[in-house]
C-alpha cells in the first residue's frame, strides 16, 4: 500500500515537472502509421518498427541521415584486412547508456561486451536470449549472416575483431541497417536476472539522442533528448509518436498542427498539401518497383509476343496519373533510376493496341485469351493501390481481346501461392534495402541449377541473364558491373519477364516550423538533428 | 431466485464450451499463416518457416493445439499474440477501457436523447415534433455508420474544423500514465489542467457515430413503450384524478414506461460492439474492435481466439445479467418460461 | 405477441377481405406509402439497369477522371453524378450498384427466413434436446459481435459476392429462428393444433401447413426488416475491402475505394452512402408500415 502511495506521488512530482517545463519544452510529434511490434529492431521488419526503435538506439556503422552514406556510429573507425577477411572496429569511448523507466541505472559506458551480445542474440541459438520475444531474425538471416561469420571476438573493452568465412563488399552497409543495432549486455544481465526477459523487448535502453519514456499501444510513444548523448545533441526536447493509421486522419492532424511531420500521406492530397501556406512538402524518389510478373511458366505466358504485346497494350502513363497521382514515375527498367548501371538508353514500349493486337495475330494464340490477374490486398510503399492498377490492366487488356479475370488473397496467401507460380500474371513489387544493383536484379535470377529464386514470380531463366548476374556479383570493379547490368538491362527489354509499372515518389509533409527535415532513401524517418522554430 | 439464478449460469455452460471450440476451429479454417503473414515481399525459406511453425507449436496436431488452449483459458492464461509477443489478456486489457468508454459515452448520449424524445412524441402524439422524432430516428437506424462517420469528420473536424480528427486525447498537450485506461477518469485524476476537456472533445464525435444507431431504437422503443403506458388504466385513471401531465408522466407512466427501454440497452450490448468495430477503424481509437480487425489481417491466432472468446463472454455475461435483471423486476416471467 | 397477431387477424377479416384491410391499413401511414415508392423507384432501377444507366458501370473514361457532379463547378451533363477514379459513371455504377445490393438484401432474407423457418419449427416441435442445440447455436452465433463473425467467415471462405452473401446468412439466421420458435410455441398449444393432431394429420403437414401460417405475420415484419440490415452488413463488410470483388459495382466497396478522395473529391464518397442510405430507409419505413398493419394494437392506442 505505502509502495503503491509513494510511486505515485513520485509519478505526480515528475508530471508536475513535465507541466513546469511544458511551456518552454520543444515537442515535435510524428503522426506514423501504426504500432511498433516491440523496440528491437534485429527481431522485426516493418518500417514502422525500425522508426519506432531508431530514436533510441545506434548502429557500430550508421547511414547518414538523408543518404545511403556509411559513417561512423559506435565504432569510431574500422580496417578491413587485405584479404577482405577481418574487419577491426575501434570503438567509440565514454558513451553512455540510457537509464530504463523499468529502473534499470546503467554503470558503465558503452563497450565491446555490448556488441558481441547484439549479434550473439541473433547468431547464437543457445544465447539466453535468442528465443525471447518470438526469436526471428529476419534480416540477419536474409543478409547471409549466419552463412558469412566465422567469428565475432572482442579485443580489450574497445575493440571488436569480425571475421568472414569469405570477402563480402556490402557487409558495412549491411551493419548500417537497423539489424545491426546495438544494446546493452548490462540491461540484458539485469533482467535476466530479475526473470523479465521479455521486458527487454518492450521497454528499450540504448545509446541514441532519444530516451524511450512512455508506450501505449495503438496510441502514442513518447521519447525525451538524452542529455548524455555522445554526438551532436537533439535540438528537440520531446518526441512523440502519434500513432494515426489513417492517412486522412494524419492529414486533418498535421494542418491543425497535431503533428509535425506525417507518415505517407494520400496521393490525392498531394495538391491539398502543397497550396497549404503552413506545410512544406518535400519528396524523393523511392528506391523501389512495382512490377506485373507474367508467369512463364503457363501458357500463354510462354509466348514472347503474347508479353511483349501486353507490355503495349497497357496505358502506363494512365496508371500513373490516375494510380500514383503524381507520386511515382514511369518504370522501364528492372531497377529504380537512382541506383547506379540504370540504363536510360532503353526505350520502354510505347502504349499502342493496335500494336498489340498485331503481335498477338502473329503470335498464334487465338482470342479471347483467358489469364487471371492478381492483385495484392495490401498497400505497399511501391504500389499505392494495386487493386485500382488491375482494374485498368483489366479494362485495357479488353481492349485486345484479353479477357483478364482479377483474383487477390491475403497477403501472406497470396505471396505465397505465387512463389508456388499459381497465378498467370500478377502484381507485386519490392523495395531495396541497400543500394546495390544486386538487391534488384537478384529477384529475377535462377540459380546454377535454372531453379528460379524464391521471388522469381515469372520464372523466368535465362541463361544470358543469369550469367551475367553472376559474373557481376563476383566482381569488385564497378564500371565491369555497370557494363554487365546494363546489358541484362537490354536483355529484359526484349524478353519482357515482367511488365515494370513504376517507382513511387517519396512525399514527405512537414509543417513549416520543423528544421532540417531530411527524406531518406531506405524510407526511414529519423529526428535527430530535427529542429522546431 | 437463487435457484432460478443458477440454473440460467448452468445454461450458459455448455455455451461457454462450444465458443471455445468454434473460435478455435474458426480460426484455423482461416487461410493463410501467421508466419508468412509477417515477411513481407521478402518471402521466407521453407526451413526456417518450418522452424517458426514448430517453435509456435503450430506443427502440432490440432487436437493438442485445442487441448493447449483449454487448458491455459481455464488456467487464465489466453495465450500470448504472436505479433507482438505479448499476453492476449494483456493486451485486452489495455485495450478494452477505450472500447468501455467509447461504448459508454455512445450509451449516454443515446439515453441521454433518445428517452425524452421519445417521451414527449409520445405524449405529443402526430405532433409535428413526433413526426420529426420518428423521421430522424428511421434514418438514424438506416444509417451505414462507416459512412456517417466520414461524412461527420468531413464536415465537423475538417471543414468546420470544431473537433479533432481522431485520438483520444491531444497529444502534444497532455500525458496521462494510464491508471484506469479510462482517459475521462485518468485526466481527472491528473493535475493537468484541460486535459479532460481535450479527452472530452475527442469523445464526441465518435461517441455520436456509434450512438446514433442505439439512439433511434431507444427514441423508438420509449415513445411505443410510452404510448402503451399512457393507455393502461391507471394513468387514465391518474388523469382523471386531475394529477398534472407532467407528473403523471413523469411518476408514473415513465417509470413503468423504461422497463423495455432498459432491457434494449441490455440486448445492444452485442450491436455496440459490433459498431464500435467500425467506429473504431474510422477514429483510430485504440480500442478491442479495431485491435480484432487487424488480428484477423495479421493472422494472429491467439489474439484473434482469445480476443473473440473474452468479447463473446461479456456479451453472455451481460445478456444473462439482463435476462436476471428482467426477471427479478417481471416475477411473471420468471415462472412462466 | 403472436397470439395477439393471430386474434386480430381474425378480428379484423371483416367482409372486406383481410388483403383489402391490411392494404386500408398500410396505405394510412404516409411514410410507409412514400418508402414503398421509393423502394419500386430503386428496384425498378435495379431491374431495368442496363437499359437506365447512361453506361456500362465498369467503362473507364480515363480522360474524364474524377470528374464533378453536374451541380459542382466544372461539371458536365456528360456525368451527371461525375465520374470515380478511373473515370466511371457515377450513376450507372450507382444505379448498378442497386442491383447488386438489393440482389445481396433478398438472397440473405429468403435464405436466412428459409432456414429459419425449418430450425425454429423443428426447434419448436421436438423440443428436449434437438430445441436446446437449436437454440445454443443461435446463443454462440448472437454471442459474437455480428461484424466481427461476418468477416471471420469471409476470411475463412475468402471474400466474393456469394461469401458475402453467406456470411450476412449465418449472421442474421438466430433471430429468424428465435421467432419463429417462439410464435410456434405459443401456437401449438391452441385449440386448432391440438384438434388437428387428435384428427391424425401428419407432422410436417402440422408443421408446414397448420402452424407456420399462423406464425407468418411478424416473420414479414421481420423479414422486411432484414433486408435492410442485410444490405447495411454487406456493405459494411465491403467497406472493410471484404465484400464483392472489382469490378463489381456495390456500394459499400465503392465507399471504400474512394475513402482517399474525401477531402479531395468528395462526391466521390458522399454519393454511395446516400445511396446506401435511402435503399435502407425505404425499406425500414415500408417495414413499419407492415407492422403497423399487422399489429394495429399499436395504432389504436
Amino acid at each position: 500500500m505505502k509502495r503503491t502511495f509513494t510511486t505515485g506521488a513520485a509519478t505526480l512530482l515528475a508530471m508536475l515537472a513535465v507541466g513546469v517545463t511544458a511551456a518552454e519544452a520543444k515537442t515535435l510529434v510524428y503522426c506514423s502509421e501504426g504500432s511498433p511490434e516491440n523496440f528491437t529492431p534485429a527481431l522485426n521488419t516493418t518500417g514502422t518498427t525500425f522508426d519506432a526503435a531508431r530514436p533510441v538506439f545506434n548502429q557500430l556503422v550508421e547511414f547518414a541521415r538523408g543518404s545511403t552514406t556509411v559513417v561512423p556510429g559506435l565504432a569510431e573507425k574500422w580496417e578491413v584486412s587485405a584479404d577482405g577477411k577481418t574487419i577491426t572496429f575501434h570503438l567509440r569511448k565514454g558513451v553512455k547508456w540510457h537509464s530504463g523507466i523499468n529502473g534499470f541505472k546503467p554503470s558503465r559506458d558503452f563497450n565491446a561486451d555490448d556488441v558481441l551480445f547484439s549479434f550473439n542474440r541473433q547468431w547464437k541459438a543457445d544465447h539466453p536470449y535468442h528465443k525471447i520475444s518470438g526469436g526471428k531474425y529476419d534480416y540477419f538471416a536474409d543478409m547471409d549472416m549466419p552463412a558469412l561469420l566465422e567469428s565475432i571476438e572482442k579485443k580489450g573493452d574497445l575493440t571488436v575483431v569480425m571475421k568472414l568465412k569469405e570477402p563480402n563488399a556490402p557487409i558495412m552497409a549491411n551493419l548500417a541497417m537497423d539489424f545491426g543495432t546495438i544494446q546493452s549486455a548490462e540491461y540484458a544481465d539485469m533482467l535476466q536476472k530479475a526473470g523479465k526477459l521479455e521486458q527487454f523487448d518492450q521497454i528499450p535502453v540504448g545509446t541514441g539522442p532519444f530516451q524511450f519514456v512512455a508506450y501505449q499501444k495503438d496510441a502514442v510513444i513518447r521519447y525525451k533528448a538524452f542529455a548524455g548523448y555522445w554526438g551532436e545533441k537533439a535540438k528537440i526536447d520531446d518526441l512523440v509518436f502519434a500513432i494515426t493509421p489513417d492517412p486522412t486522419a494524419r492529414l486533418a492532424k498535421l494542418k491543425k498542427g497535431e503533428c509535425h511531420v506525417m507518415i505517407a500521406p494520400r496521393p490525392a492530397d498531394l495538391a491539398e498539401i502543397k497550396a497549404d501556406a503552413n506545410l512544406n512538402l518535400m519528396s524523393a524518389p523511392g528506391l523501389n518497383i512495382a512490377y506485373w510478373a507474367f508467369n512463364l511458366t503457363k501458357p500463354p505466358m510462354d509466348n514472347k509476343k503474347i508479353r511483349q504485346a501486353f507490355a503495349s497494350a497497357i496505358d502506363k502513363a494512365a496508371i500513373l496519373k490516375e494510380v500514383y497521382q503524381g507520386a511515382g514515375q514511369s518504370a522501364k527498367n528492372l531497377i529504380p533510376p537512382t541506383i547506379w548501371s540504370y540504363n536510360d538508353k532503353i526505350q520502354d514500349y510505347k502504349y499502342d493496341p493496335e500494336a498489340a493486337k498485331k503481335l498477338i495475330a502473329e503470335s498464334g494464340v487465338a482470342t479471347p485469351i483467358k489469364i487471371d490477374l492478381w492483385w495484392m490486398p495490401v498497400q505497399r510503399p511501391y504500389n499505392p493501390n494495386a487493386k485500382r492498377i488491375a482494374e485498368m490492366m483489366q479494362a485495357d487488356l479488353a481492349k485486345i481481346g484479353v479477357e483478364a479475370e482479377l483474383k487477390s488473397y491475403e497477403w501472406g496467401e497470396y505471396r505465397k501461392r505465387m512463389q508456388a507460380g499459381e497465378h498467370i500474371t500478377g502484381q507485386l513489387g519490392w523495395t531495396g534495402d541497400n543500394g546495390d544493383p544486386d538487391n534488384f536484379f537478384f529477384l529475377i535470377g535462377c540459380n546454377a541449377e535454372g531453379k528460379p529464386a524464391g521471388q522469381n514470380l515469372s520464372k523466368w531463366c535465362n541463361k544470358d541473364f543469369n550469367d551475367k548476374l553472376a559474373k557481376a556479383r563476383s566482381l569488385a570493379d564497378i564500371k565491369e558491373r555497370t557494363k554487365l547490368y546494363e546489358e541484362m538491362q537490354v536483355i529484359a527489354r526484349e524478353e519482357v519477364p515482367q511488365f515494370t509499372i513504376a517507382h513511387s515518389v517519396v512525399f514527405e509533409p512537414t509543417r513549416k516550423e520543423v528544421e532540417g527535415w531530411k527524406i531518406s532513401p531506405f524510407g526511414r524517418h529519423e529526428f535527430h538533428g530535427v529542429g522546431l522554430k | 431466485m437463487f435457484r432460478y439464478l443458477l440454473r440460467r449460469a448452468a445454461l450458459t455452460l455448455p455455451t461457454f464450451v462450444a465458443l471455445m471450440f468454434v473460435t478455435f476451429v474458426a480460426i484455423r479454417l482461416v487461410p493463410g499463416d501467421p508466419v508468412e503473414v509477417r515477411t513481407g515481399e521478402r518471402g521466407i525459406s521453407p526451413e526456417r518457416l518450418a522452424q517458426f511453425r514448430h517453435e509456435l507449436g503450430l506443427d502440432q496436431p490440432i487436437w493438442k493445439q485445442f487441448l493447449d488452449y483449454v487448458w491455459g483459458i481455464l488456467h487464465g492464461d489466453f495465450g500470448t499474440s504472436l505479433v507482438t509477443n505479448e499476453k492476449v489478456l494483456t493486451e485486452f486489457a489495455t485495450l478494452f477501457p477505450a472500447t468501455i468508454e467509447l461504448s459508454l459515452a455512445a450509451m449516454i448520449f443515446a439515453v441521454a436523447i433518445g428517452v425524452p424524445a421519445g417521451t414527449i412524441a409520445a405524449v405529443k402524439r402526430g405532433s409535428p415534433f413526433d413526426h420529426t422524432v420518428m423521421g430522424a430516428s428511421v434514418i438514424g437506424f438506416s444509417m451505414p455508420i462507416f459512412w456517417w462517420g466520414l461524412l461527420l469528420i468531413m464536415l465537423v473536424s475538417e471543414r468546420w474544423g470544431l473537433t479533432p480528427v481522431s485520438g483520444r486525447i491531444d497529444l502534444i498537450k497532455f500525458y496521462l500514465e494510464p491508471t484506469t485506461g479510462f482517459l475521462l477518469i485518468d485526466s481527472l485524476m491528473s493535475d493537468q489542467e484541460g486535459a479532460f476537456v481535450s479527452a472530452l472533445h475527442h469523445l464526441v464525435l465518435p461517441t455520436i457515430v456509434l450512438g446514433t444507431i442505439p439512439l433511434a431504437v431507444i427514441a423508438r422503443i420509449t415513445r411505443s413503450s410510452m404510448l402503451e403506458v399512457l393507455n393502461e388504466d391507471y394513468v387514465r385513471t391518474a388523469r382523471a384524478k386531475g394529477l398534472s401531465p407532467m407528473r403523471v408522466i413523469g411518476l408514473h407512466a415513465l417509470r413503468n414506461a423504461l422497463i423495455p427501454v432498459i432491457t434494449s440497452i441490455g440486448l445492444q450490448i452485442g450491436t455496440l460492439l459490433a459498431g464500435a468495430v467500425l467506429t473504431e477503424t474510422i477514429f483510430s481509437w485504440p480500442g478491442v474492435g479495431k485491435w480484432l480487425i487487424e488480428g484477423i489481417g495479421r493472422r494472429d491466432y491467439p489474439a484473434l481466439q482469445g480476443g473473440i472468446m473474452l468479447i463473446s463472454s461479456i456479451v453472455i455475461i451481460v445478456n444473462l445479467s439482463v435476462d436476471v435483471l428482467y426477471g427479478a423486476i417481471n416475477p411473471r416471467l420468471r415462472h412462466g418460461r | 405477441m403472436a397470439a395477439d397477431v393471430e386474434s386480430t387477424l381474425v378480428a379484423q377479416a371483416g367482409p372486406k377481405g383481410p388483403f383489402a384491410d391490411f392494404w386500408d391499413s398500410f396505405s394510412e401511414n404516409r411514410g410507409a406509402v412514400a418508402g414503398l415508392v421509393l423502394l419500386t423507384l430503386i428496384a425498378g432501377l435495379a431491374i431495368f439497369a442496363d437499359f437506365v444507366a447512361p453506361y456500362s458501370p465498369i467503362e473507364q473514361f480515363r480522360e474524364f477522371s474524377k470528374a464533378p457532379p453536374v451541380w459542382e463547378d466544372g461539371g458536365t451533363w456528360k456525368f451527371i453524378l461525375g465520374t470515380d477514379a478511373l473515370g466511371r459513371d457515377m450513376l450507372s455504377r450507382l444505379i448498378h450498384g442497386a442491383r447488386v445490393s438489393l440482389f445481396i438484401g433478398m438472397s440473405v432474407m429468403v435464405v436466412s427466413v428459409s432456414i429459419g423457418i425449418v430450425l425454429g419449427l423443428v426447434a419448436a416441435f421436438a423440443g428436449g434436446l434437438v430445441d436446446t442445440l437449436i437454440m445454443r447455436v443461435m446463443d454462440l452465433i448472437i454471442a459474437v459481435p455480428s461484424l466481427v463473425l461476418a468477416i471471420l467467415v469471409v476470411a475463412i471462405l475468402g471474400p466474393s459476392l456469394t461469401n458475402t452473401i453467406v456470411a450476412v446468412t449465418v449472421v442474421y439466421l438466430p433471430r429468424y429462428v428465435r421467432l419463429v420458435r417462439a410464435s410456434a410455441l405459443s401456437e401449438i398449444g391452441k385449440d386448432y393444433v391440438v384438434a388437428s393432431r387428435t384428427i391424425g394429420v401428419g407432422k410436417l403437414r402440422l408443421m408446414f401447413v397448420t402452424v407456420l401460417p399462423n406464425c407468418l405475420a411478424p416473420l414479414i415484419v421481420q423479414a422486411a426488416l432484414g433486408v435492410s440490415d442485410a444490405i447495411l452488413e454487406a456493405a459494411a463488410l465491403g467497406f472493410l475491402g471484404l465484400g464483392a470483388q472489382p469490378p463489381i459495382p456495390e456500394w459499400g466497396s465503392m465507399l471504400a475505394d474512394s475513402r482517399e478522395f474525401i477531402r479531395s473529391d468528395p462526391w466521390i464518397v458522399t454519393l454511395p452512402g446516400l445511396a446506401i442510405l435511402f435503399t435502407v430507409v425505404s425499406i425500414n419505413l415500408m417495414g413499419d408500415g407492415l407492422r403497423d398493419a399487422f399489429d394495429p394494437k399499436l395504432k389504436r392506442s
